[in-house]
């Protein structure tokens, strides 16, 4: 139990590497000659990379039978939401500077952005409610709520997909990870619930 | 030959000091990450300038004025998918590029055809600096010191029969040399084109440097095409091939997505890409958006030959 405390702290740890990461290269004039598409790209993708970590993890409590996994789940999810924030602010604040006429038609008019927005919109009732007396009170409805994380996480590949020019390999990749979590749900259930034959 | 004034800087061209304190004021105002946000948006240095000068290189009136954009982000950050398709992969991966030997096939409707050395092709001609301004098609722009010789006088030499009425650019296919052509992104050999009076046009040149010295690997050594008023991934790189033709040549991003790239591709503000909006644009080193202006401001120099057609059809 001590040894999965100190994991614990460590995946904390780590998923705050990305934003000292950036910070870092703030400071050091080291985000490319063009730095709102460089922090643009590394949020998404970090919040894109948090949002399947914590779609691994049912999965992975499933197949180890290590129930502790379970803890991990909220902080993942917790992350990608925090990342998710710092993808759409830097769109609000650093590439339109509030200029809310034409972030308003770009939502309404660009479907890559559409779905950016739908995505967030998704995730954060699911952050709001993520706390212990939140799930207390929501009881059952909680759960039901919170498979919301499906639909956001195949929003946010289709986003990703969306924006992409030529080079499908990285949307694709992501693409197949998410096929292959929602897959394995799909068969578990689908195991659980039919009959043995045994 | 007319030669057109090039037009002189519009004033909206010019950042507002207004503006720029603007947002110094605001990220100073910012909490913990405003140091780090103003260093983000403040200009790079000027980068290593490694390479001896070319010499006798002419200076002209073109983009006098204008806010270069550092060696650093012209030779640093681009798309070139040959090499790769993050921006910076040309950079890393044509480290060793050389442009030298280098022969360029000439073909098709033209009297002059046959295998030129790349040194005996542009020996003819006087070396120009143009300064010029570069649009992204994917919304963010440069301002760029090219040097280079104006394509005309070499498609003159070349003699076009009376039949060549496009001009095909084809660039270097050699996966030994581009590590980006062993992922089939695009349609390999990478082609662009032109119609002859748009090759034609004084704007039209063909690069061999940057910033005063040859063209880095990363940048479409050791030859290049820059139309200015059209987006930039019709500035064929790395040319290895000028093919003179009747019919109008398939370029690459039309063939890997015909509905979103079109045989002009002239910069157009009013003409949306599929997926994004082209009204504005991010000139590299600023901070908030510009408009894009039409032909990317050198209607002067080009509207004419677009007369009556219809750009939206003709994207």
């Amino acid at each position: 139990m001590k040894g999965f405390t100190t994991f614990r702290r460590l995946v904390f740890a780590a998923a705050l590497v990305p934003a000292a990461a950036l910070t870092y290269g703030a400071f050091t004039n080291n985000l490319t000659a063009n730095p709102i598409d460089y922090i643009t790209d590394i949020t998404g993708l970090t919040a894109l990379t948090f949002l399947t970590l914590s779609l691994t993890v049912t999965p992975l409590r499933r197949l180890t039978g290590r129930n502790e996994l379970i803890k991990l789940r909220r902080m993942l999810g917790l992350f990608a939401f925090f990342y998710a924030c710092l993808h759409l602010s830097t769109w609000v604040v650093l590439d339109w500077f509030f200029d809310f006429a034409s972030m308003t038609s770009d939502v309404v008019e660009r479907p890559f952005i559409t779905l950016g927005m739908v995505t967030f919109l998704l995730l954060l009732p699911l952050a709001v409610t993520s706390t212990a007396g939140m799930i207390r009170r929501l009881g059952k409805r909680w759960q039901q709520l919170h498979r919301l994380v499906y639909v956001a996480a195949i929003t946010a590949v289709v986003h990703f997909w969306w924006v992409v020019k030529a080079d499908f390999r990285e949307p694709r990749l992501w693409a197949v990870a998410l096929s292959v979590l929602l897959g394995f749900r799909a068969w578990w259930t689908l195991r659980t619930r039919l009959p043995s034959r045994s | 030959m007319l030669i057109r004034k090039p037009t002189d800087i519009p004033f909206s061209e010019v950042t507002p000091q207004s503006l720029y304190l603007r947002r110094r004021e605001f990220f100073q105002a910012a909490a913990s990450g405003a140091l780090a946000a103003a260093t983000v948006l403040a200009p790079r240095g000027a980068g290593a300038q490694t390479g001896p000068k070319l010499p006798n290189v002419r200076k002209t009136p073109y983009g006098q004025g204008e806010r270069l954009n550092s060696y650093a982000d012209v030779t640093g950050y681009n798309n070139f998918y040959e090499f790769g398709t993050g921006k910076e992969d040309p950079a890393a991966n044509a480290k060793d590029f050389t442009g030298r030997p280098w022969t360029i096939k000439v073909d098709g409707r033209v009297k002059n055809a046959g295998d030129h050395d790349i040194d005996s092709f542009i020996k003819p001609y006087a070396l120009e600096e143009r300064i010029y301004r570069l649009r992204c098609v994917e919304g963010w722009s440069m301002v760029i010191p090219w040097v280079g010789i104006p394509l005309a006088d070499v498609i003159n030499r070349l003699e076009p029969e009376p039949g060549a009425r496009f001009v095909e650019f084809t660039t270097l296919n050699d996966a030994r040399r581009m590590p980006g052509l062993n992922v089939p992104v695009l349609r390999w050999p990478y082609v662009e084109g032109l119609r002859m009076d748009e090759a034609m046009n004084p704007l039209s040149i063909l690069a061999v440097g940057v910033y005063g010295e040859a063209l880095p690997g990363q940048n479409g050594a050791p030859i290049r095409l820059v139309v200015p008023w059209k987006y930039g991934f019709k500035s064929t790189k790395s040319i290895v091939r000028i093919r003179f033709t009747d019919s109008e040549p398939r370029n690459s991003w039309q063939v890997s997505a015909p509905r979103e790239y079109g045989f002009y591709a002239n910069v157009n503000p009013e003409v949306d890409h599929p997926r994004w909006s082209q009204a504005t644009e991010r000139r590299l080193g600023e901070f908030r958006r510009r408009p894009t202006e039409m032909f990317n401001g050198y209607g002067d120099q080009v509207a004419r030959m677009y007369a009556g057609m219809d750009l939206r059809k003709n994207f």
